[in-house]
């Protein structure tokens, strides 16, 4: 898009441009890409006036700060109205003001929609409603537009687009809201128009209103299904309570509930449909023995009347369910009911769970990402001062008090700033010493260099390593007991069922504990605190408590295989675990004093429960699927060696069934038994993430390539304003010289 | 679900669905709060679409805004006039505007008008000055808040021309992840 800028040098003449005033043109001072922005403003000025003589005399003029400040065109002088004509044209000057300007942009946006240019140019990148010059298609937009011609255009192109990218192009544009009810209304009428105009022609119109139709018809599907989800949230005004008196900061605990709640019920939901349905549908023979009664402790327990049921892994057979009998040799006939279609429950049970865990991992994995990706930026660690000034104030927060302790923070964050390259620099350090979970003796050490800063945020960091250093070993000794010993000493009996049993009690006790801290450490805590100590309400522990959560949401996923209803339970759980907290939140605490930082806390929470927590979860699965093996008395997998032998038998079977389905067996062999795959596929992931990193490297390269080049341009702007004014000055002087000359001579002659 | 209203007309609320971030339900919604800041001056029937301004200071008493520092300046900005007195298309595009769904460059667009108190299309030294002593209510010294705007014009300021453009504060939301989250009204 390099073609030189060929313009002919012409002002036109404006109504007040009479006179002896020339045009700076005639110097060839200024540059030749001023003219087409002077023409399309000049006519808007003529209308408006000179914006500069109306401003308020509020501001005072920013005394030498070491830039180069302008000599002097604010100040409403006499002499220079041809430069402050000039000046009010600029187009920096237009932000926030013009319409056209912002009709302008959007036109020019929409246009490049509309044709799809697929190379993403640089000048896509720019995102300001200043109409710059790389916006402008100077070779087709060669004559000055009024605003109503533009907007007209807009209108036009509009309704090029189709309909669900129209609303969404309207929906963005900085312009009131009867403005947009306009454009609306004019786009559908000349589309309207249009479509009556061209009639049945063709195929192409056709597909065009078939897509258009299908677009709508989504696009309404997808605003119902957003209603309709809307509805089922019931906990919108409770979630504005709590972010009206608390902040952000503990909102995204609560946040954070609701999407551990989304990921159980994900969960839940294929276990629900191929194993738990299935197996209460086809019930096993009855187990010998009486069944015992119910008694109140199986609640807690999970044993007695619950350990032959669905619950647990025990109770789901081994064979095939619904099998199309064989009628048997002497004759007989088979029975009725086994019609249908065949339901190998191993292998079910083996791809119901491992393709849960995928599509968690997967749910994780995007989630982590998007928030990293919106929490973390390139190049951020720059400007604190000027992001707390603008970007601090939580306009959520409602109540009196709370937002008390918001300009509270605000004051103390704005006269003692701490510097975001140390706060970065520490941050490193607990995120790695989490990752390598080494020996004692190092994160000791390491933990003593660092108490010896004083930072109110890194000691929040530190705590919540420290709680959950001690959680995950104290799970990773559990799951040591179960799988290592527990399996040897239960040999002869249902050793997952014992599992699924200690899990579920690890999980109603977690709850209980949980009821306990919450009525001492908040209840009890605030009691003592007002009336003993006199000092304030205790602060909600929003570390803890997500810890907390992150904590439940593991023992799910490690109890999962060996019992399926495990994330209802959680389900239930959370819920309760919802009401009582913000219960106990509204009446015994009070916001946090210390500044936290909502975003990069919901990235820390999600990092958190994806890499030790779900991480740990899936290594303790593919343990107990691969090398454990399975107990021989109960359970889908009694007559194997391993659980996965299990895919190994119907991979075999599949063999034997004949050549059209022998695709899966080859794909078996070669690319899930063979390890050169494996090797293979990490391989290009090291390069994909490589690549990647140069990438960014570039970007951030590009980046600081940009910044001189608008220090330059702001630099460049001011000289030309200079030289301007200089110009305009020394033509009044010799004008006003000229004058008294003139005036002399009169003098002289009337004398 | 049956919408009996008869607020608005069905193009009337279609109009507004699809130039607000927000569903029917929503606009009603809101329809009602605002009826409810002044219930002999706004009409039940908007289908003639009356035109009827809410005073600003019916307005600013809303629970959601009474207590916001800024509150003067966001009905400024968004009322027609400029002078916080808000019709109803002012009110609701303001709270479209506020909610969760509005992209980041309109907020970071409004924001910047609502920071820029004299209206001159930059955030100069006086506006930041104004900005500073509002967020902390004055209890900073005058040699402090001069200090910390000369801070957040040089970190900001990408032309170095004594004030912040409309692209400069642009640049700096983008590395202000919390932006999203803080610039947000629930109603």
């Amino acid at each position: 898009m390099a073609q030189p800028l060929t313009f002919v040098l012409s002002v036109p003449e404006t109504p007040e441009d009479h006179g002896p005033e020339p045009s700076p043109y005639d110097e060839s001072e200024v540059h030749d890409s001023f003219y087409q922005l002077i023409q399309e403003q000049s006519q808007w000025v003529a209308e408006e006036g000179l914006e500069l003589q109306q401003r308020e005399p509020g501001p005072p003029e920013t005394p030498g700060s070491g830039h180069q400040t302008l000599l002097g065109p604010e100040d409403p002088l006499v002499h220079s109205t041809a430069t402050l004509r000039i000046l009010a044209s600029m187009p920096s000057r237009t932000i926030g003001r013009s319409r056209g300007a912002i009709i302008s942009q959007y036109y020019n946006r929409t246009v490049r929609l509309r044709r799809r240019v697929s190379r993403p140019e640089l000048r896509g990148v720019g995102r300001s409603a200043r109409p710059s010059l790389r916006l402008y298609d100077l070779e087709l937009d060669p004559v000055a537009l009024e605003e109503e011609e533009k907007r007209f255009l807009l209108v036009k192109e509009l309704q090029g687009l189709p309909v669900a990218q129209r609303d969404h192009v309207l929906r963005g544009m900085p312009l009131g809201l009867a403005e947009k009810r306009c454009l609306r209304e004019e786009s559908r009428t000349l589309t309207r128009k249009r479509r009556g105009r061209r009639g049945r022609r063709g195929l192409l119109p056709c597909c065009g209103r078939l897509r258009d139709a299908c677009v709508l018809a989504l696009h309404s599907l997808g605003l119902g299904l957003l209603s309709g989800l809307h509805a089922l949230m019931p906990w919108r005004y409770a979630l504005k309570r709590i972010g009206g008196q608390f902040g952000s900061s503990v909102l995204s605990y609560f946040l954070f509930l609701k999407t551990l709640l989304a990921f159980n019920a994900l969960l839940l939901l294929p276990l629900l449909a191929f194993l738990v349905g299935v197996q209460a549908a086809f019930p096993p023979p009855a187990s010998p023995g009486a069944v015992p009664a119910f008694t109140g402790l199986e609640l807690l327990t999970g044993a007695g009347r619950f350990t032959h049921t669905v619950m647990y892994y025990g109770y789901y057979s081994n064979t095939t369910l619904n099998q199309p009998c064989v009628p048997p040799l002497d004759g007989g006939q088979c029975s009725r009911e086994a019609d249908g279609l065949p339901y190998n429950m191993p292998l079910a049970y083996l791809f119901t769970v491992g393709v849960a865990f995928f599509i968690t991992c997967i749910t994780l994995v995007y989630s982590m990402s998007h928030s990293f990706g919106e929490s973390y930026r390139v190049g951020s660690t720059a400007g604190v001062h000027a992001v707390t000034v603008f970007c601090s104030w939580d306009h959520k927060v409602t109540q009196k008090r709370a937002s008390r302790v918001q300009h509270d923070n605000i004051r103390t964050h704005l006269k003692s700033p701490v510097s975001t390259e140390q706060e970065g620099a520490l941050l490193a350090l607990p995120t790695v010493v989490c990752v390598l979970n080494l020996g004692a003796p190092y994160l000791y050490r390491c933990l003593a260099a660092l108490e010896r800063h004083d930072s109110p945020v890194l000691e929040v960091y530190v705590a919540i390593c420290r709680n959950l250093i001690l959680k995950m070993v104290i799970l990773g000794i559990l799951c040591y007991h179960w799988l290592g010993r527990r399996v040897g000493v239960l040999k002869e009996q249902c050793w997952e069922n014992f599992v699924g049993q200690e899990l579920y009690r690890l999980m109603v006790l977690d709850f209980i504990f949980v009821l306990l801290d919450t009525l001492f450490g908040e209840l009890v805590w605030r009691l003592i605190s007002e009336k003993k100590l006199k000092r304030e309400k205790p602060e909600f522990d929003i570390a803890g408590n997500v810890l907390e959560l992150i904590y439940g949401q593991t023992l799910t996923w490690l109890g999962v295989l060996f019992s399926p209803l495990l994330p209802a339970i959680q389900i239930i759980k959370l819920l309760c675990l919802f009401y009582i907290k913000k219960t106990s939140l509204m009446a015994n605490c009070q916001a946090p004093r210390r500044p936290w930082l909502a975003s990069h806390m919901s990235t820390v929470f999600v990092s958190l429960l994806c890499f030790p927590s779900f991480l740990g979860a899936a290594v303790f699965l593919c343990y107990a699927v691969w090398q454990v093996r399975p107990s021989s008395t109960c359970g889908p997998f009694r007559t194997l060696d391993t659980m996965y032998e299990a895919g190994k038998v119907w991979v075999r079977r599949l063999e034997q069934a004949g050549p059209s389905v022998s695709w899966v067996p080859w794909i078996h062999r070669y690319l899930v038994e063979n390890t050169f795959p494996v090797y293979l596929v990490s391989a290009l992931l090291l390069a994909v993430i490589y690549l990647n990193i140069q990438v960014v490297k570039g970007q951030r390269r590009v980046m600081y390539l940009l910044k001189e080049q608008i220090s330059n341009e702001g630099e460049d702007k001011i000289f030309l304003i200079n030289k301007l004014h200089s110009v305009y000055e020394r033509k009044e002087r010799r004008a006003g010289r000229t004058q008294e000359a003139e005036q002399l001579a009169g003098d002289l002659d009337t004398w | 679900m049956g919408n009996k209203q008869t607020v608005f007309t069905h193009e009337q609320l279609e109009a507004y669905q699809d130039c607000t971030f927000f569903t029917r339900k929503e606009i009603m919604r809101l329809f009602y709060r605002y009826q409810d800041l002044a219930p002999q001056l706004v009409p039940l029937d908007y289908t003639s679409c009356p035109d009827v301004k809410v005073p600003y200071e019916l307005i600013s008493s809303m629970p959601e805004l009474k207590d916001n520092p800024f509150r003067q300046r966001i009905a400024q900005v968004f009322s027609e006039d400029g002078d916080g007195h808000m019709t109803l298309d002012n009110f609701l595009d303001m709270f479209s505007v506020m909610s969760e769904m509005a992209p980041r460059d309109l907020k970071a667009y409004y924001a910047f008008k609502i920071y820029d108190f004299n209206n001159d299309g930059y955030i100069c030294a006086w506006d930041l000055e104004q900005t500073v002593t509002k967020l902390t209510r004055g209890e900073l010294s005058a040699e402090e808040v001069s200090l910390v705007c000369e801070k957040v014009l040089d970190e900001a300021d990408g032309d170095h021309d004594g004030r912040l453009s409309l692209e400069d504060f642009q640049n700096m939301i983008l590395r202000a992840p919390d932006f999203l989250s803080t610039f947000h009204i629930r109603i």
